[in-house]
Order: structure tokens, then C-alpha cells, then sequence
């Protein structure tokens, strides 16, 4: 632990910041403070750290080891899918048995199976339990399926795109045909997992209903936060020391890296995997707090815009894609949500709600563009960590010699 | 040839028609430099990326090591780990990583991924680089950025990274393109120093650079070997003189 402060100089200040900032919020929410902030911002909150979290886990998979994959929110989906089938499940099962008490005769367990799954498919006119809730009366089962579906999509994927030497822009286009097709695939009704309709329902908590929302929306708060507080952690012992030598090597000059020895598919295929369960962890978190789940929140846009948070905030540093993420997603749900005051232009009035998908498009541009390094970037004007100038004139024949300027200093 | 470290025999290879190697054959002993010369589309290059695993060959064998293992259909990696080191043309470092990261990086050690992620490096790692960065002149730089220095100390810095690998076979191409005359005297002297160890084979068209060496010499032409023997011989050979130094 002492080695990672010294190796990532940010990881003490995103402590102090994110315990400074929980604190905070517990004081003003209204389960455990003066009720300042409304239980469905502290929501937004504790899913702005899911989405931090998981931009986290792109920065890892693209800021530091170069592969655009823009098909992590497929494992996001997944791993709120997996918790949902339980949070569901585990609901029906409890007002099915509540109805059924009443009943003269006790029930056989064949009859609250079918009247759960009627309860629970009824909308896609089905009436048997999918073979895929074979594990939802367990949470332990289906929390290991959070981590084993995706990362086991994760592990035969890579494994396939990586062992063929699959990169760049085509990689994107086979991890973006990935998430379609799920999506695609869930969006069907005898996929079993009640098509577009998608799981609802998940913020009641099964057996808890005499806790009143404000309560459980601060507890999930509580646990997004040690979350990502933990992804950060993590991520931050995977990129220093020689491993994270060696993914940026790969981002940088993935043949080089090959003849240095180095099984450059092997590393991709386990940052891959990693942030897959990354990813899934989040999501289980996160649709909790959002209470349904369907197939369009896995629809390819939502993987781009993951790339999106990660640009704007700053490849390549932790704490870049943890701003990117919160600002972005933040302003979204202000700008969408209806909240944002109109702009009058005089000959044209500027509606937030639909020219706030325009507005970061541009920004998105204009950061690629003007400011690679992103919102982080910032951070070095403080801490005076400036990459080197190379303009000028080279003084040698080749690339990368010393520039006339630099030579000067 | 006996006790050979590497034996390529008869390899031939053809893009889109054309021969770049045709049947060359090539052997080197395990601590001997070698220079390579000969024009532009020799085969020079093709040759460095068939033993290393880059190209496949159409025919032809590459043996290595005591037991003549067959390096064809190994890869890139893997060929690596076996002990044969390559240095590019232009200086491939890791720019955005300092000079400590790189040297730490090719250091001969574990190359498994679970293996690295719980690699800390031991003391006698860090002496070993810090030893290296010595050897390359850069030990005063060894906590910048590798994109900081100049073009000389980059490509000292790729040879460092080669020796950290601790290879038996070093191939190096063009290591003293766009040096200063002082640089190429110490990257002589770093090559010359390597090969009392090591096999070195360089790859070079500078013949000043080339008569520093001091060493055998093999005049590559149109993908097979023309020549073969001390500089001074193969200079006098009529067909070199006439395919590459007599334009």
C-alpha cells in the first residue's frame, strides 16, 4: 500500500476527496443528515460512482493499453442483468408466498414456482421459468454469475479477437458488433430475459420494504463509493510497476513489446477480462439504484460514450476518466433533465433537452482536437508535469531526434 | 558448421512475386560479431524478420541453440524468450516511460502477465539496471522520460534494453545511423564489448562504421549471401565491388 501512494501520487488525494465527499453527503441526505439533498439525487449520485467506476475500467482497457474497445457497457448490462434476475425473483417469491398464505391449503412448491414465473413473465406471455433463472432464487449464485458471464464473454472474445491479431479500428467495430448483438439478442422476448420490457422493480429490495427509499438509496451510495474507491486501488496497482510498463508499451508499440519477450496477447486478453468484471461489478451496483434494466441500456451508443467520459476527462490517468465520467454524466442528467434554463437567441430558442447531445459532441471534438490530454490535463498545469516541447526543427535525420528548441534549454 | 549458435539453411521467401531471400544460408558461432552489409533490397532486413519470427519463410530452416532447435512457426515472443534480442533501424524506446522503466522492462526476468503483475523488482534487478545504465552512458539520465533525449542516447538506450534482455544472439540494424562521430565510437565499442559474450550480428552500410567493427563480414545480394570473410577481402572481391561498391 505504502509503494502504491509513492507509485500513484493521485491515489491520497482521490481518498481524502471521496471520503470528504461521502461524509458530505450522508450529512445533507435525508436518512442521516438535514435532508438537504433528495433521495433521488442521492441516487444520481451513487450512479454517477458506478459510471466512474466503470470509466475507470475503460481507461484501463483503452487509456493504458490502447484497445478502443467500445463494447464495455455490454459487460455493464450484464453484470445488472445477472443481479437483477435475483432482486426479482427474490420479490416475486416473497408477494407470491404472501398471496398464496391465504390459500386453505399450503402451497406446493411446483405451484409458487409457476405463479412466480408467471408474476415475472406474464408481460411476454410466457408462464415457465427460462432456463437462464435456473440460479435467480440464490444471491450468492447469481452474484458469482455477475463475474463469470461477463468475464467468461470477455475471456472468449479477446481470446478469439486478440489470438488473431485483431487491432485498431477493427477491434472497435468487432467489440461495438458485440454489444449489438447482445442487445439485439436480449431485445427478443423468448431470450428469457422478458425482452424489452427488460427487469423492473429493482430498487425494492426483497424483505426490506419497511425501509424507506431515502435509507437504502444511501446505503447503495455508500457501497458505489467503496466501490470505486476500490476499482481505483486496483487499477492503480495494475498500471505501476512493470505491468503497467508493459501495457503501455503494448498501447505504444505493441511489435516492440512482442520482441522484448513479452506475450502481448496474453496481457491484452487479462486487462480485458479485468475490466470486463470491472465493468460487470459496476453495473450490478448501479441498476439497483436505477431500478429497471432493459436491452437499449446496452445499445452501442452507450459503449461510445463511455469512450466519450474517458476523452473529455483524460486518457491515461485514473483520475481523468473519474472526472471525465462525473462531469459528463452529471451535466447530462442536468442538461436532459429539464433542469437547464432555456437559452433565448432571440430568432430561436435553445432547448437543453434536445441540443445537449449537439453541445457534447462538440466538446468531444473540440477536446481530440485542442486538448488531448482532457479535463486531467488541468491537473498539470498545477503539478507542473509538462511533456516535453519538441517543436523546431530536428537537429538529426531521424524522428525523435533533438529538436532545435529542446537543445537550447 | 559445428557448435553453430544459429544455422539458417537454404530460406527463401517471395512477396507478391518478388524473391527477397532466395535459398540464403547463414550461420554464426556463439560469441562472434558479424557485420552484414550489402545495397537496398538485399534481403538484409526480410533476413532480421525471418529469424525473429516477423516472416514466415516459403522454405528453408532456422536452427537454434545447442540442440538445433527449428525456430519457424514460433512466435514473435517466444523466439524472443529462447535468446535472440533485436534492434530496429529507427530506436524503438518506450518514449513516454523513463529510462529506469525501460531498462526494467527488458530486463531478462518473468514474462507471464500474472507473473508481472506481482513482480517487484528485487535489489539485485535495480543494481542490475543501474549497472546498464552505466554501460550506455546514461546513468545520469535514467529518471527521464526516454522521449527527452536525443537521438545518439535513444538508440544507446535500445542496445542497453538488448543486454538487459541477455540474449545469446543480438541482431542490430543500422546502429549508428544519424550519429555524431564521438556516438559511434562508443557504439562500436558497446557492440565489440557485447560480442565477447554473445553472438552479435550488425547490420550496417556505413563501411567506416564497419572497419571499427572489426569483424567478419557477410555482403548480402539480391537474398543470398555473395561473399564472405574479413572486410578488407571481401572488398577485393570483384562481384562486390561490381553489385555495391563500385556504383
Amino acid at each position: 500500500m505504502r509503494t502504491l501512494f509513492r507509485t500513484t501520487p493521485s491515489l491520497p488525494v482521490f481518498l481524502a476527496v471521496l471520503v470528504v465527499f461521502t461524509l458530505g453527503v450522508t450529512v445533507l441526505s435525508e436518512a442521516y443528515g438535514i435532508g438537504a439533498l433528495s433521495t433521488s439525487f442521492i441516487k444520481t449520485l451513487g450512479k454517477t460512482a458506478c459510471l466512474a467506476l466503470v470509466a475507470i475500467a475503460m481507461d484501463l482497457v483503452w487509456g493504458y493499453t490502447g484497445i478502443l474497445s467500445l463494447g464495455h457497457f455490454a459487460f455493464f448490462g450484464l453484470g445488472g442483468y445477472m443481479i437483477g434476475m435475483w432482486l426479482m425473483y427474490a420479490r416475486t417469491e416473497l408477494i407470491v408466498l404472501d398471496s398464496l398464505a391465504a390459500a386453505p391449503l399450503p402451497p406446493t412448491p411446483g405451484e409458487i414456482s409457476d405463479a412466480i414465473a408467471g408474476q415475472i413473465f406474464g408481460v411476454v406471455g410466457a408462464a415457465d421459468l427460462p432456463m437462464v433463472w435456473m440460479f435467480a432464487h440464490s444471491f450468492w449464485a447469481q452474484m458469482a454469475l455477475v463475474v463469470l458471464v461477463p468475464g467468461l464473454l470477455a475471456l472468449v472474445f479477446g481470446w478469439l479477437a486478440f489470438r488473431s491479431r485483431v487491432t485498431g479500428v477493427y477491434l472497435s467495430i468487432l467489440t461495438q458488433a458485440m454489444t449489438l448483438a447482445l442487445s439485439l439478442y436480449l431485445f427478443q422476448n423468448d431470450s428469457g430475459l422478458r425482452g424489452n420490457n427488460g427487469l423492473s422493480g429493482l430498487q425494492n429490495l426483497p424483505g426490506a420494504d419497511a425501509i424507506p427509499q431515502a435509507t437504502v438509496s444511501i446505503w447503495f451510495f455508500w457501497a458505489s463509493a467503496l466501490a470505486l474507491l476500490l476499482t481505483y486501488v486496483v487499477a492503480a496497482f495494475v498500471v505501476s510497476g512493470t505491468f503497467g510498463s508493459v501495457i503501455r508499451g503494448i498501447r505504444d508499440d505493441e511489435a516492440r513489446v512482442r520482441f522484448l519477450g513479452y506475450p502481448v496477447e496474453g496481457f491484452k486478453l487479462f486487462v480485458f477480462v479485468l475490466t470486463a468484471v470491472i465493468a460487470a461489478l459496476g453495473g450490478a451496483l448501479y441498476y439497483p439504484q436505477a431500478g429497471i434494466i432493459n436491452p437499449a441500456e446496452i445499445a452501442p451508443i452507450a459503449s461510445i460514450y463511455l469512450a466519450v467520459w474517458v476523452a473529455i476527462g483524460g486518457r491515461g490517468r485514473l483520475y481523468g476518466a473519474v472526472i471525465g465520467a462525473c462531469v459528463v454524466s452529471l451535466l447530462s442528467t442536468w442538461f436532459t433533465g429539464g433542469q437547464a434554463p432555456d437559452l433565448p437567441l432571440g430568432f430561436y430558442t435553445v432547448k437543453w433537452v434536445d441540443w445537449w447531445q449537439v453541445g457534447l459532441g462538440f466538446s468531444f471534438v473540440l477536446v481530440t482536437l485542442f486538448a488531448p490530454k482532457g479535463l486531467g490535463g488541468l491537473v498539470d498545469l498545477v503539478s507542473h508535469r509538462l511533456s516535453p516541447n519538441r517543436h523546431g526543427a530536428a537537429l538529426g535525420p531521424d524522428t525523435g531526434a533533438l529538436r532545435e528548441k529542446e537543445a537550447e534549454q | 558448421m559445428n557448435g553453430a549458435l544459429l544455422e539458417v539453411a537454404a530460406i527463401s521467401v517471395t512477396f507478391d512475386g518478388f524473391k527477397a531471400i532466395n535459398r540464403l544460408s547463414f550461420s554464426i558461432g556463439p560469441a562472434e560479431l558479424r557485420a552484414i552489409i550489402g545495397p537496398n533490397g538485399a534481403g538484409k532486413t526480410t533476413f532480421m524478420d525471418i529469424v525473429t519470427g516477423k516472416t514466415k519463410p516459403d522454405e528453408g530452416q532456422v536452427l537454434w541453440g545447442e540442440v538445433s532447435r527449428n525456430l519457424i512457426g514460433m512466435n514473435e515472443a517466444r523466439i524472443a524468450r529462447a535468446g535472440i534480442g533485436r534492434k530496429f533501424q529507427r530506436p524503438t524506446v518506450f518514449e513516454d516511460q523513463t529510462v529506469f522503466a525501460n531498462l526494467l522492462m527488458a530486463l531478462k526476468n518473468t514474462r507471464a502477465p500474472l507473473a508481472v503483475l506481482f513482480y517487484t523488482p528485487k535489489r539485485r534487478d535495480v543494481a542490475r539496471v543501474e549497472d546498464l545504465a552505466g554501460e550506455i552512458g546514461l546513468a545520469e539520465q535514467i529518471r527521464r522520460k526516454a522521449g527527452e533525449l536525443s537521438h545518439g542516447q535513444k538508440q544507446w538506450l535500445e542496445i542497453g534494453m538488448l543486454l538487459a534482455q541477455d540474449p545469446k544472439l543480438l541482431l542490430v540494424d543500422e546502429p549508428a545511423a544519424g550519429m555524431t562521430l564521438g556516438e559511434r565510437e562508443h557504439t562500436a565499442d558497446l557492440l565489440r564489448e557485447a560480442a565477447k559474450t554473445r553472438a552479435v550480428v550488425v547490420v550496417e552500410h556505413d563501411m567506416e562504421f564497419v572497419r571499427r567493427l572489426d569483424c567478419k563480414v557477410t555482403v548480402f545480394h539480391e537474398g543470398s549471401v555473395l561473399a564472405e570473410g574479413s572486410l578488407d577481402h571481401v572488398t577485393r572481391n570483384q562481384d562486390v565491388i561490381d553489385v555495391y561498391l563500385g556504383r
